[in-house]
C-alpha cells in the first residue's frame, strides 16, 4: 500500500442541505485533530453532497472511532455522513 | 474538483456500488488446516479440532468488522472452513462422526462464525474406510448441527466419476432430508456433491481446505450482480462487444474491493492471502440477482431461450475483468445460480419460463451447477443420483467444477413452496422427470475419465 496514503480518509455527506453544515463537520474534525485538504460541494439529484478530503496523520482517535462520531453527528443533522480510508479509491479507480 | 487524487464522481460512484446496489464483500473465509488435529481417540481429536479452530479464528471476525468499518465495505460473512474431516478423524477409531460435526459447530459457535464448512470426503476414484464412515454420518451430523457444511466431491476429469457414491450421495440426501423433515429439508441446504471441487472455495455450502492448501490462509469472495444489473441498465442499446466491456469494467472494481479486503484480513490475522473468488453471488434482496441481469441483457425471464448464450457471456466478461484486478483469483468464480437465493430466478420457475432441464444447460457455461432446488419429497434416491450422475459429467468432461444441492422435501410437490430463511431464501418445488434411471444407477462402479483428461 502508498505509504503516502496511509492517512488520508475521504469524508462524505449527503443530505438536504441546511445551514451549519460544513461549520458542525469541520468542529468536530478540529476537535479530533483532523486536517481538512479539500473541500468540494455540488447539489446532485436534489441532494446536498460535500466530499472532503481529510489527513489523520495527527488524528486523536482512529477512524473507527471517528466514523461512529461523524454517523453521530449526522444522525443530529439528519445527514449522511461516511468516512472511508482512501485505499478504497485507490483499489476500485486506480491501476 | 480534483480531491488529490479522485474525481467526486470516482467517490460517489464507489459510495452508490456499496449503498445502492449491494456491492459486498460475500464472506471472509479462513481455511484452517486440521492436519495436527488427528489423535487415537475422538475425544481427543474433538478437543484438539475445537483447540485449534477456536485459536486460529479468535480475532476474524473482529478483524472483518474492523476492516468494514475503516474502509465503509460490506462485510456480510466470516466463515471458517476446515481439512476435510474423513482425513482428520481417520485414525480416531470411531464409526460415528457425527461427534466431529458437532465439535465444529461448537467451535464456530465460540469464534462467531454463521457457517463452517469441510464435514468433507474426496472420493472421487474411491473410498478410505474413512470416507464410508463419514458419509455415512452426514445425515446426522446435518440434522444436529445448524452451522457445518458438507461437501463431497465424487468426480473429477483426471478420474472419471466414482457412480458408487454417485449412488449412495443420492440415498445421503433422501436420509438428510427425512432426519430434518420438521424444517423442510433444510440439512440439504448444507450438503454439495461436487465433480472438480477447488481446494481453496470460500463459499458455503462447499468450501473446505485442501490438503494442499497453507496452515492458515484467507480467501475472500465478493458479489456484486446489482452493480453489473445497473451498469447494463445504463447501456441499453449497447451491442454484445461494448455489453462485455462494460461487465469487465464492473468486475475489475468489484474484485480490487476484495483483493483490498483480502490483503488486509490476511495481514491483520497473520495468515497467508489464499485467493480471490469473483463470483456473482445472487442474494434474495431485491437488486442482488443474476436472473435480473440476464433480464437486462434482453431476456423476457431467466430460462427464456438465449438464456445459456446470456449467461456464457457474462460469467465470461465477469472472469476477464476480475482476472486483470487480481493475481490471485480462484475459487469457484463465475456466476452463482441458486434457485432459492434469487427472486429473479424463483420467479421465473414459478412462472413456468425456468425448468431444471434449463438449470443443467446453464451450469455448462457457469460455475456450481444444478443449486438451492427443491423438488418433491417422494422423488426416489436413485433419480437424485441420476440428476447428481448428469451434473458430474458436465463438470468431468468440460473440465469445470459443478455440483448439485438438491433439496427434496418431505410431503411437498409441485405447486408447494419452502422458506428457508436468511440467505437460503425460499423456493417453489420444482417438477423432476419421472422416468426411472434406477438400473443405470444400480450398476456401480466408475464412469472413465474422459479422453482429454490425459494431458501429460
Amino acid at each position: 500500500m502508498d505509504e503516502k496514503n496511509s492517512h488520508s480518509a475521504f469524508i462524505t455527506v449527503i443530505g438536504h442541505d441546511r445551514v451549519g453544515i460544513i461549520a458542525a463537520v469541520s468542529t468536530l474534525l478540529a476537535e479530533a485533530g483532523v486536517n481538512i485538504n479539500d473541500i468540494s460541494q455540488t447539489i446532485l439529484q436534489e441532494n446536498f453532497t460535500m466530499i472532503m478530503s481529510v489527513d489523520l496523520s495527527k488524528a486523536t482517535l482512529d477512524i473507527k472511532a471517528l466514523a461512529d462520531r461523524l454517523e453521530a453527528k449526522g444522525r443530529e443533522l439528519g445527514l449522511s455522513i461516511l468516512i472511508q480510508h482512501a485505499d478504497i479509491f485507490h483499489a476500485m479507480h486506480r491501476i | 474538483m480534483a480531491k488529490g487524487m479522485f474525481e467526486d464522481f470516482e467517490i460517489l460512484e464507489t459510495i452508490r456500488m456499496f449503498q445502492e446496489e449491494h456491492l459486498d464483500v460475500r464472506t471472509i473465509t479462513m481455511g484452517i488446516s486440521l492436519m495436527d488435529c488427528a489423535a487415537g481417540s475422538a475425544d481427543e481429536t474433538c478437543r484438539r479440532i475445537y483447540d485449534k479452530i477456536c485459536s486460529r479464528a479468535e480475532r476474524l471476525v473482529a478483524v472483518g468488522e474492523d476492516i468494514s468499518r475503516e474502509y465503509g465495505i460490506p462485510i456480510i460473512n466470516k466463515r471458517v472452513s476446515v481439512t476435510p474431516i474423513s482425513q482428520v478423524a481417520a485414525s480416531s477409531r470411531t464409526t460415528d462422526y457425527a461427534v466431529f460435526a458437532r465439535a465444529l459447530e461448537r467451535a464456530a459457535d465460540n469464534v462467531g462464525v454463521n457457517f463452517i464448512g469441510g464435514f468433507s470426503a474426496l472420493v472421487h476414484k474411491g473410498y478410505t474406510d474413512s470416507d464410508r464412515r463419514l458419509i455415512a454420518s452426514i445425515p446426522e451430523a446435518l440434522a444436529t448441527t445448524e452451522k457445518v457444511c458438507s461437501s463431497v466431491n465424487v468426480a473429477t476429469t483426471r478420474t472419471g466419476i466414482n457412480m458408487d457414491a454417485v449412488r449412495e450421495m443420492g440415498e445421503v440426501i433422501v436420509e438428510t432430508a427425512r432426519l430434518t423433515a420438521d424444517r423442510d429439508a433444510l440439512g440439504c441446504a448444507k450438503l454439495v456433491v461436487f465433480a472438480n471441487a477447488p481446494e481453496d472455495n470460500p463459499f458455503m455450502a462447499g468450501a473446505f481446505t485442501g490438503s494442499g492448501e497453507p496452515e492458515c490462509v484467507i480467501n475472500v469472495g465478493v458479489s456484486g450482480p446489482g452493480v453489473v444489473m445497473k451498469a447494463l441498465e445504463r447501456c441499453p442499446e449497447a451491442d454484445f462487444g461494448e455489453l462485455a466491456d462494460t461487465i469487465k469494467r464492473s468486475a475489475f472494481k468489484i474484485t480490487r474491493v476484495g483483493q483490498l479486503v483480502a490483503r488486509e484480513a490476511s495481514r491483520r490475522l497473520g495468515a497467508t492471502f489464499g485467493i480471490l473468488d469473483l463470483s456473482l453471488a445472487p442474494t434474495p434482496a431485491v437488486g442482488d440477482s443474476v436472473a435480473r441481469i440476464l433480464e437486462a441483457m434482453g431476456l423476457e425471464r431467466a430460462g427464456a431461450w438465449g438464456t445459456t448464450a446470456a449467461l456464457a457471456m457474462l460469467n465470461d466478461a465477469v472472469k476477464k475483468g476480475g482476472t486483470m484486478a487480481s493475481s490471485y483469483v480462484g475459487g469457484l468464480s463465475g456466476a452463482f445460480i441458486p434457485v432459492s437465493e434469487d427472486s429473479g430466478m424463483v420467479e421465473a420457475v414459478e412462472l413456468g419460463a425456468l425448468s431444471l432441464e434449463k438449470l443443467e444447460a446453464m451450469t455448462c457455461v457457469c460455475s456450481v451447477g444444478i443449486d438451492m432446488v427443491a423438488i418433491p419429497g417422494n422423488v426416489p434416491a436413485t433419480t437424485i443420483s441420476a440428476i447428481i450422475a448428469d451434473e458430474m459429467a458436465i463438470g468431468v468432461f468440460n473440465n469445470k467444477t459443478t455440483a448439485v444441492r438438491l433439496i427434496p422435501v418431505p410431503g411437498k410437490d409441485v405447486g408447494d413452496h419452502v422458506e428457508f430463511g436468511g440467505l437460503l431464501g425460499a423456493a417453489p418445488i420444482m417438477a423432476v422427470n419421472p422416468f426411472s434411471a434406477a438400473a443405470f444407477i444400480q450398476r456401480g462402479g466408475r464412469i472413465p475419465a474422459p479422453i482429454h483428461s490425459m494431458r501429460n
